[in-house]
């Protein structure tokens, strides 16, 4: 028994770089995931989100089976916040303690949302819920950036200075019992908010593979009052930790993390990152968010078209837990 | 008890003639045999395994030469992977949205199967003689869990899964992929698809005589992940939190030096 012809195999090498991934156990050409990693980088720099939420549908649109996009997304989403976090701790733009706080919710959500994981992938409806959940979350919030970044841009336009946080406001958050101080963000706030919102990105996390800082950006600025020069710093604080948590548990109960593909993607990230955030530092507040908000619904467009689309074969096979 | 003695001295003579007529007939029917022999019992997959083709080298020992020049001799060769358990997953129109709706799950399904023939399947030999020996991916024994469930349905699901595994590259076949090098030595070329299973393979190669079947060779082979890719693969699967650990550790690591050296503000 002999293997192919060295000549054949090395005719396909130039043309193609193949990886075999360990985990995804297929092969896969290293030069589209370094550039998909580098792409997503760039975008997640130039408009400071952790680009989770990108880097899992490409991964799924590239054939990786869905449970390894997310777990793997989960993983990569470490590297790129970690960057961030860095960047944020030196200037001194990360509140600990709110951070830490949303970080005990984000256990919880993220250890429910593993849970869940499972149980959706063992009953086959894995895939149907990530794509639902991320059409849904990815639609709501692209809508909104749009139409608040439009509005802001109309704003500018007619001479109002735009502006994002009113102090003196304050909503039914604010009335909550169990009130805990955080100095950094000046703020007094019940903890119950907080912790539910570190829960929900945990969730989050663990099912789509993102960091959630397109939720926990908005939410803190508009539901906590949280001042904005610390929201970024103390959402990529509590997404490393999330991110790294959601890890270990994916790879602890599901063995989905792909190292090899993560890593691919990671390096192509934080290079792609740097550049990105330098790029963004030439465009407008208002501007940025509304390529952003594009963006993101260019995304939930793709991802509903799949789901209404008939496949190309309606029979599908998987091994009894869900691979 | 007279009665087992009197069978006993019936049977005898019978015996006695059958083994006699065999060691006097001077040509046995099917003297034919044959062997295939693989170089090596294992087949490493390294990080740029993209597929690649197997070569089996067999032999015809005691073939009719006379047969043999007419091309009388026909060989199938099948490398079947290991067998697991298959959930075959139907997809159907709910309020506009495709989701999975039914499923069947098989037992021992090979998860590979690929097949290199001397000619056409039907110039071999007849549908029933593959059926009844279960050759050929249309015919390997798929067995469902829920024995009990229509019929239909079941039959739907089978053809559903032969069809995904075709589709997918996993079960395959090369008509003429065997070739006879001599008229005793025969060599036959399979493919493994770029998601071959890793485990023990087994590789049988059937002769076949004017149209009957007449013997069968098998030999096993491993096919196993090479160096870093077997670690990694059994790491995670062996120790999932570690593995988690070194993942985490080498993100946030590639996340510091990234900003080391990329960092552009």
């Amino acid at each position: 028994m002999v293997r192919a012809p060295p000549g054949a195999d090395a005719s396909s090498r130039v043309l193609t770089v193949g990886i075999y991934l360990p985990i995804a156990e297929m092969s896969v050409n290293i030069a589209v995931l370094l550039a998909m990693g580098a792409a997503v980088g760039f975008l997640s720099g130039m408009f400071g989100v952790g680009g989770g939420f990108l880097i899992t549908p490409l991964l799924i649109f590239y054939n990786i089976p869905p449970a390894i996009a997310v777990a793997t997304g989960a993983n990569q989403v470490v590297a790129s916040s970690t960057s961030g976090a860095l960047a944020h701790f030196k200037k001194g733009t990360i509140d600990f303690k709110l951070g830490t706080v949303l970080l005990i919710g984000g256990v919880f959500g993220s250890s429910l949302g593993v849970w869940v994981f499972s149980l959706l992938r063992s009953v086959g409806q894995l895939d149907l819920f990530v794509s639902l959940l991320y059409v849904a979350l990815l639609g709501t919030v692209g809508g909104l950036m749009l139409v608040e970044s439009v509005n802001a841009m109309r704003r500018t336009a007619g001479g109002q200075p735009p502006s994002l946080r009113r102090p003196g406001q304050h909503n039914w958050v604010h009335r909550l019992p169990l009130k805990m101080r955080f100095r950094t963000s000046k703020l007094f706030v019940s903890v119950i908010p907080v912790l539910g919102l570190g829960a929900i990105i945990g969730f989050l996390a663990s099912i789509m593979g993102v960091g959630g800082g397109f939720i926990m950006v908005p939410a803190l600025i508009y539901l906590l009052k949280v001042p904005t020069n610390v929201v970024v710093g103390t959402s990529l604080y509590q997404i490393v930790f999330t991110g790294a948590y959601t890890t270990i548990v994916h790879s602890t109960t599901n063995q989905t993390v792909d190292i090899v593909l993560a890593f691919l993607l990671m390096v192509g990230g934080v290079a792609g990152a740097q550049y990105g955030a330098k790029a963004g530092q030439r465009l407008r507040g208002e501007q940025l968010r509304a390529l952003l908000a594009l963006l993101v619904l260019a995304v939930a467009v793709r991802l509903a078209f799949d789901l209404f689309v008939p496949p190309a074969s309606i029979y599908s096979l998987t091994s009894p837990s869900g691979i | 008890m007279p009665f087992p003695c009197l069978a006993f001295l019936l049977a005898l003579p019978a015996f006695l003639a059958a083994t006699a007529a065999q060691a006097q007939a001077p040509e046995n029917p099917n003297p034919e045999t044959i062997q295939i022999g693989l170089s090596t019992d294992r087949v490493f997959i390294t990080s740029d395994f993209a597929g690649a083709d197997l070569t089996i080298f067999g032999a015809l020992d005691f073939a009719d030469p006379l047969l043999a020049r007419q091309g009388r001799y026909d060989v199938i060769v099948v490398l079947e992977g290991p067998a697991r358990p298959v959930v075959v997953r139907r997809k159907s129109r709910v309020l506009g949205v495709w989701i999975n709706t039914w499923s069947e799950t098989f037992v021992n399904v090979p998860m590979s199967y690929s097949v290199a023939t001397t000619r056409v399947w039907q110039d071999m030999a007849t549908p029933d003689s593959y059926r009844q020996m279960a050759l050929g991916a249309d015919n390997i024994a798929l067995i469902p869990q829920n024995r009990e469930g229509d019929p239909a349905t079941l039959a739907e699901f089978t053809a559903a899964l032969r069809e995904r595994k075709k589709a997918t590259g996993l079960y395959s076949e090369r008509i003429g992929g065997v070739q006879f090098l001599s008229q005793s030595l025969f060599r036959a070329t399979l493919h493994l698809a770029p998601n071959v299973p890793v485990g023990t393979h087994r590789a049988r190669a059937f002769l076949f005589k004017n149209g009957t079947f007449i013997k069968e060779s098998s030999a096993q082979l491993a096919i196993l992940k090479a160096g870093f890719e077997q670690r990694m693969h059994r790491a995670a699967q062996e120790h999932g939190f570690l593995y988690g650990l070194a993942a985490v550790a080498l993100a946030v690591l590639t996340g510091w030096l990234g900003r080391l050296v990329f960092r552009r503000d």
